[in-house]
């Protein structure tokens, strides 16, 4: 590259508090110590508390200047066509590059962390709000010079390091600017501060970039896997039973039924696919028993206060916690559960005609509820807490007689016949029908809501008529926690909420 | 104690003669200062110049031993009529804000200034809050400069014309007895360069000089009839000082060029962008070298009448480059070519959008469109954006908005949190918001806010809902704004019209949004302030009687608070102090200090969170209570889920906030707070060992048992 007449422009989209002026403050270094005019801007203060902000550096090489004794004009803004070296740390900032015009064929080497830091409407969302970024990368890979993606969050985590100094790491790697690994490393040296981590970072955003391969691993599905003879029994019933499109689902239901309560209960699940399957075909490819396979197994596994205590006990939990928490060896780690199970959630674990004599006295209700208006903390790294959700998870056997168990039986029933009768009258119509129960999940106010949208769009006589309808109450139904668009969309059907 | 320190930096402040000064923009200017022999310096911090406060703050000790008196002003106001020590004394002073909101608090003590004038110079380095990154309205400071008759100087945005622009600041005030604007743009602010050094200056005379020989001159005071005096002074004799010593020590620059039909005119903070879009479009050299002329504006107001008719005539057009509305420079030229009779068509606006940022994407269209209409011979190379068009319509749709938000951990979190679980319980409130980083409050996930009147203005600006109502409106204010003028405007203005409205003060140890500066209420003693004066003593000084502060974790207190505070009636105006640290100050205070006793063998314990990923429900209400960077989702590892989980990132403080949100929105069971313990002691580990074993037995059990179900 010949940069007697142009300097090293160089832009990187960031998000504040990613330490973008650590990254900005070693570039300018690097190049000031070998021979290099260098400037920097960003922008500071309040629009860097976690937002996206663009820093720009430019450098010229001092030689030439003192060549012609002036001194070059360097920009504030990154010139779209004129980017030597993009970073983006993150693949939605990426993007963002991409739109501001910053990354050009033949002239920017881009450098992205695939990772993603989500914005606050895709956390917010009722249900799932992620964007779909897997397009970006392969936009940039042709939008840019050099393409060098990988993901640095991770390389850093692993490391014990910093995004910044991955990405130091990667830039150095990537040639594109005239300096040798070592100017890079004295840098970090030079800054005195963590100077062993930010090396071993910089190692690793070196040496991945070198390695990088541009496809980003999307991970193998999960594969259901049989643990005793239990389970196998089921396996070999759903092989001999069940057409070969159904088999990993049905097996992922069958085993969560099984590990939920027991061995007969998960032949009924598996007894109710089975019927259902009369009426599916494969010429639609199974579409209707699968989803209803994957609906029916959360729904029989519906989470009620046993379920939580014996998932909250389990040794592989602890272990997960602990690898969680970077633990090393015998390093004490304490585990505070926070439980605020309320009247109606013990309840749902009471006899069923105890349950349901509680909740249908308002009296006794308003005796009861104020032992269960407070959230309780439980220690569970503790043996008294343990205890307490250890003897909980015990109640499992008499879960069968509870009665959430009888209600949730009477609920599944009620919503397999609207499943079916809407399939026959047409298929897609009861794979909506069969999606739309997705929204009946949880605790408390979350299932209370999704429990009365879902009754209100099913509903034979005022709900959804057909597909098109259920999906668009599907998805109006998880737009808003206060239910305005929900109730927008029915009145939009001419039917009312 | 400010979010960055420049204890480091500002040793590069005592440099002498010939040594090569490198580093930002905003610790020249102070170098630049400290050469000019300031006597004084004042100002209230704020982005872009909240590093120049921090900056002279840290510099405290290196400013005693030149005898400058530095003040962290109690707001932008007390900072301008800090200037009044120039009026009778040849003293230098510098006063600097954020513009055009800080100058909007200082216009009377800067109307009142520029009315009598000033012996020594005065220099108000404004840091213009304008374009990409800016937090507040989109105004200009040229308004300001016209209206009260203050020179406005907007440098080439690079160090050395930066440096250069505060000398002659000095010299212009002294020669035309008017104070001045140093305008510094967002990015100039934190450009990095370098440039040769000068000795620091000693002021002379110095303040105790001054202050032990009075000097009164009633010509000087504001008050008829030598107010009638002073504006004929302006005009007639400041005004024609300055233009001559702008012309005679040429503080505008003309850069000539070969084709020398057409020219541009610009403003100097635009001249860089300007220079290398001209670079792009072959039309100048990355030294300065242009084909078209150029001239550089560098002093923004007054204009030079001559100067910009000896630039235009002979020419066949002129283009003007100027960032901001209304045109300001594009009306006073066009007047001034009007006036000579001048026939150069002149180019404002037509080419450019009327309002915005001027980037170098705005600018480069603006330049082809003006010279592909004035200049024959120019051919315009391709345009970059044509050749990643393709590129950006395919990735339409997927650049979510990224607003700036709250901090990880921020204490301000849980008081949002509060308000929108008051609101679900009681219906909306009227909210009215005010000026700091609470004020993210009004984007999701909390959606609270109607409006932000300014500064401090929170209180003030629910003023006219003083009725009675079973839901009263709501006020929020920070403790920089409530120090800055709240207390008076806000509180003692609730107080006086006896209002019966709640007021909530978040108050976090700093003035957090501009970067953590002390204020009165700060809880740590420093050795140059006075902090630790309580908000709430100050509210009952002034005749609150119903105050209360409360920790803002604590949930369930503040919702009590809350809840309290709007269906109490008759007491008067409500004071709810929400009490806790900045996180961003306090994890930079705490953090190393951790790390040093993890290292040192040290017993401590580090508090985290973290979400069951099998009982999380994917819906997501614990984030639409908190909007926390480190609670965050990821895809569901159940193959049988299609919704993404809440899940707690490493970068996770265990500030709280998730368990008391869980408890008191009575969210799902997923979240666990766990304690992880770095160097135990031998009870600890003992008593671990003992859990384990128990815990463990009963767990295999557990395992086998439902090994032999599966």
């Amino acid at each position: 590259m010949d940069h007697q007449d142009r300097p090293i422009s160089i832009a990187m989209v960031a998000l504040g508090g990613q330490g973008g002026g650590v990254l900005t403050g070693w570039l300018v270094e690097t190049a000031e110590k070998n021979g290099y005019i260098a400037q920097s801007t960003y922008v500071a203060g309040v629009a860097q508390r976690t937002g996206s902000t663009v820093y720009c550096v430019e450098m010229f090489p001092r030689k030439e200047a003192d060549k012609t004794g002036k001194v070059p004009v360097f920009t504030p803004y990154p010139i779209p066509g004129d980017v030597d070296l993009v970073i983006a740390g993150e693949m939605a900032e990426t993007s963002r590059a991409i739109e501001k015009g910053f990354v050009t064929p033949n002239v920017s080497t881009l450098i992205a962390s695939s990772h993603r830091v989500y914005s606050m409407p895709e956390k917010e969302a009722l249900g799932d709000g992620i964007m779909d970024m897997s397009k970006v990368s392969e936009v940039a890979s042709r939008a840019a010079r050099k393409y060098v993606c990988f993901d640095m969050q991770e390389a850093a985590d692993e490391t014990g390091s910093i995004i910044s100094s991955v990405i130091f790491g990667a830039i150095a790697a990537s040639g594109a600017l005239p300096f040798g690994r070592t100017d890079f490393e004295q840098t970090i040296r030079n800054g005195g501060k963590a100077v062993d981590s930010n090396l071993r970072g910089f190692s690793a955003g070196y040496e991945r970039a070198l390695s990088a391969p541009i496809a980003e691993d999307t991970g193998a599905p999960v594969e259901a896997v049989t643990e005793g003879p239990n389970g196998q029994a089921l396996a070999d019933r759903i092989k001999s039973e069940l057409p070969v499109e159904l088999h990993k689902t049905v097996l992922h239901g069958a085993l969560r039924t099984l590990d939920y309560q027991h061995a007969d209960y998960a032949h009924q699940y598996i007894d109710r696919i089975v019927q259902l399957t009369s009426t599916d075909h494969i010429k639609y490819g199974f579409v209707l028993s699968e989803e209803v396979a994957r609906q029916l197994a959360l729904q029989m596994c519906y989470e009620d206060i046993i379920r939580v205590a014996d998932l909250k006990t389990r040794a592989n939990r602890f272990n997960s916690i602990r690898a969680q928490v970077n633990s090393e060896g015998e390093q004490p780690v304490g585990v505070v559960e926070y439980f605020h199970p309320r009247l109606e959630e013990v309840c749902d674990i009471l006899p069923a005609s105890v349950g349901a004599k509680i909740l249908s006295s308002d009296l006794l209700k308003r005796l009861i509820s104020p032992f269960f208006s407070k959230g309780r903390n439980i220690t569970t790294t503790k043996v008294f807490g343990f205890l307490i959700l250890y003897l909980l998870a015990k109640w499992r056997r008499f879960r069968p007689m509870s009665y959430r168990f009888r209600e949730q039986n009477k609920f599944i029933e009620t919503w397999l016949d609207r499943v079916t009768n809407a399939a026959v009258k047409d298929y897609d119509y009861g794979v909506a029908v069969a999606r739309c129960i997705e929204i009946v999940k949880g605790y408390g106010e979350t299932y209370e809501r999704g429990l009365s949208r879902y009754l209100a769009m099913i509903d034979v006589e005022t709900g959804a008529k057909n597909s098109d309808e259920v999906r668009q109450l599907y998805r109006a139904a998880l737009a808003d926690e206060k239910g305005e668009a929900f109730e927008a969309a029915f009145a939009s059907l001419g039917i009312d909420a | 104690m400010a979010e960055r320190s420049f204890r480091k930096e500002v040793e590069k402040l005592r440099m002498g003669a010939g040594e090569e000064f490198a580093g930002e923009g905003i610790l020249a200017i102070t170098k630049a200062l400290l050469e000019s022999g300031v006597a004084y310096v004042g100002g209230y911090q704020g982005s872009p110049i909240s590093h120049l406060m921090d900056v002279l703050s840290d510099a405290q000790d290196i400013l005693d031993d030149l005898g400058v008196h530095f003040e962290a002003s109690a707001n932008e106001a007390a900072a301008a009529a800090m200037a009044a020590a120039s009026v009778n004394y040849p003293l230098r002073g510098a006063v600097t804000f954020k513009s055009t909101v800080g100058t909007n608090v200082a216009s009377d003590a800067l109307a009142n200034l520029s009315s009598g004038g000033v012996t020594g110079g005065v220099v108000f380095i404004v840091g213009e809050d304008y374009g990409e990154g800016s937090s507040i309205m989109q105004e200009r400071t040229h308004a300001f400069a016209m209206k009260s008759q203050i020179w406005l100087l907007d440098p080439r945005p690079n160090v050395p014309s930066i440096v250069k622009a505060v000398e002659h600041a000095f010299e212009l005030s002294e020669a035309s007895n008017t104070p001045v604007f140093l305008q510094m743009r967002i990015r100039s602010c934190h450009v990095h360069g370098s440039f040769v050094a000068r000795d620091n200056l000693r002021p002379s005379p110095s303040l105790r000089d001054a202050m032990e020989n009075p000097v009164r001159d009633v010509n000087r005071i504001v008050l008829p009839p030598v107010s009638f005096q002073h504006e004929h002074e302006k005009v007639n004799e400041r005004w024609p000082a300055a233009v001559e010593f702008i012309k005679t020590n040429r503080l505008n620059e003309v850069f000539e060029g070969t084709r020398d039909k057409v020219g541009i005119v610009v403003q100097g903070g635009l001249y860089n962008t300007l220079l290398r879009t001209l670079e792009r479009l072959g039309l100048a050299d990355i030294y300065g070298g242009t084909k078209i002329p150029i001239y550089v504006l560098n002093v923004a107001y007054p204009l030079v009448d001559d100067e910009v008719v000896t630039f235009c005539s002979e020419k066949d057009a002129v283009l003007l480059v100027e960032e901001g509305q209304p045109n300001y420079i594009e009306q006073n030229i066009n007047s001034i070519l009007r006036k000579s009779d001048c026939r150069t068509v002149f180019v404002g606006k037509d080419v450019f959008p009327l309002a915005g940022e001027y980037t170098a994407q705005v600018l480069r269209t603006g330049v082809v469109s003006f010279l592909r209409e004035h200049d024959t011979n120019f051919v315009a190379p391709e345009n970059p954006m044509h050749q990643v068009a393709e590129f950006v319509s395919e990735i339409d749709g997927l650049v979510p908005p990224r607003p700036p938000g709250l901090c990880t951990g921020c204490p301000e979190r849980p008081v949002f949190a509060s308000l929108k679980m008051l609101q679900k319980e009681m219906g909306d409130f009227h909210v009215s918001a005010d000026i700091g980083c609470h004020l993210f409050s009004i984007l999701p996930p909390f959606n609270i806010g109607n409006t932000t009147m300014g500064y401090g203005l929170g209180a003030a600006g629910a003023s006219a809902f003083n009725t009675e109502s079973n839901r009263p409106a709501i006020s929020i204010m920070g403790d920089g704004g409530f120090w800055h003028n709240g207390l008076t405007s806000g509180i003692g203005n609730a107080v006086f019209n006896k209002s019966d409205a709640l007021t909530i003060v978040v108050d976090n140890n700093y003035a957090a949004a501009t970067g953590g500066q002390d204020v009165l209420s700060s809880k740590g003693a420093t050795k140059n302030r006075s902090t630790q004066h309580p908000i709430e003593k100050a509210a009952q000084g002034i005749g609150v009687n119903w105050t209360k502060t409360v920790r803002t974790y604590d949930i369930g207190e503040m919702r009590k608070a809350l809840r309290e505070a709007v269906t109490k009636k008759g007491t008067g105006p409500k004071l709810l102090v929400a009490q806790s640290e900045c996180m961003l100050n306090k994890q930079r205070r705490e953090k190393p200090q951790f790390a040093k006793k993890v290292i040192s063998g040290k017993r401590v314990v580090q508090e985290r969170f973290g979400v069951d990923e099998d009982t999380c429900t994917g819906d997501h209400a614990c984030i639409r209570l908190s909007g926390c960077p480190s609670l965050t989702v990821k895809p569901n590892p159940d193959p049988l889920k299609r919704q993404p989980v809440s899940y707690v990132d490493n970068s996770c403080v265990g500030c709280g906030n998730c368990g008391e949100v869980a408890h008191e929105a009575v969210l799902c069971p997923s979240f666990y707070k766990t304690r992880l313990i770095f160097n135990p002691n031998v009870l600890d580990r003992v008593v671990w060992l003992i859990r384990q074993k128990i815990i463990g037995w009963l767990q295999n059990s557990a395992e086998k048992k439902r090994l032999r179900a599966a």
